[in-house]
């Protein structure tokens, strides 16, 4: 039991108590709360992975750009509590959670006993160079800069798309 | 050292536990975040083959997908904000005036 596995069995399950928090929480701000503590999980785990970059990535991004926007439209629409999520036993909340658990059986399935093709390590089983800024910068501006190009004409077009559909009309 | 899988089941059952926030919730903003937890699931899926193959393109793609998840964000919300101003609710089950 080293501290690589010690880390992992506490990053999983923060992340997995921080998710099953934002899904059964009714106090929509406690559930923007216990999401950053999942993103924040996300990245010890990328951490672990040696995606450096895309840990650092995901704490701004994420963490800090994406959840102050969600946690500024909820303090902004001045939200309710939502009632009592189990007032009434929906059975269409039964057979939803049923479907979804078979999902996991099935992905987690897959990826188990048919996963033995895509999982052979083709250098080091963990190498390290992969995840630095300079392996994905030098991919992401040689190989593939007509998708990092793209991106950019994304996040324009959400950025106006947002501006546009937030704005009071002015009669 | 952990084994591959490991983390590839975890992915899984975070992107369950955001399917079962997606299909339960009924605000609208708590079904955005459940949409987040899905695509970070997707997000450790990627990171963990790019990590086990030694490929950078894993990372790439996780920049792309975060990039496109910030922008959809951003208009999803607003979409929200236009919806409340008129409706003064965002229950999705009242949101229903398309419903057959």
């Amino acid at each position: 039991m080293d501290l690589y596995t010690i880390i992992f069995i506490f990053l999983s399950v923060l992340a997995i108590a921080s998710a099953i928090a934002v899904i059964t929480r009714t106090n929509p701000v406690y559930s923007a709360i216990a999401l950053i503590l999942n993103f924040l999980a996300f990245a010890g785990l990328f951490l672990l992975l040696n995606g450096q970059f895309i840990a650092i990535l995901q704490i701004l991004v994420y963490a800090g750009a994406i959840m102050v926007l969600f946690i500024f439209v909820i303090m902004l629409l001045n939200l309710a509590e939502e009632k009592r999520l189990s007032e009434k036993f929906d059975y269409k909340r039964l057979v939803a959670v049923i479907i979804s658990v078979t999902l996991f059986f099935i992905i987690s399935y897959v990826f188990l006993f048919k996963g033995k093709p895509f999982l052979q390590p083709v250098q080091s089983v963990y190498s390290v160079n992969a995840g630095k800024v300079e392996a994905i910068g030098k991919a992401l501006f040689e190989l593939y800069l007509i998708p990092f190009e793209y991106v950019s004409l994304v996040l324009i077009i959400g950025i106006l798309g947002a501006v546009i559909l937030a704005k009071r009309k002015f009669e | 050292m952990i084994p591959h899988e490991y983390f590839l089941v975890l992915a899984a059952l975070l992107f369950t536990i955001g399917v079962i926030g997606v299909l339960t919730r009924r605000n609208a903003i708590i079904v955005f975040m459940s949409i987040e937890i899905m695509l970070n699931a997707v997000n450790l899926t990627f990171v963990s083959f790019a990590s086990f193959l030694g490929d950078s393109i894993g990372y790439i793609f996780v920049f792309f997908v975060m990039a496109v998840a910030a922008a959809e964000a951003a208009i999803g919300l607003a979409i929200i904000i236009a919806l409340f101003r008129n409706k003064q609710t965002v229950n999705i089950d009242e949101i229903n005036i398309l419903k057959w």
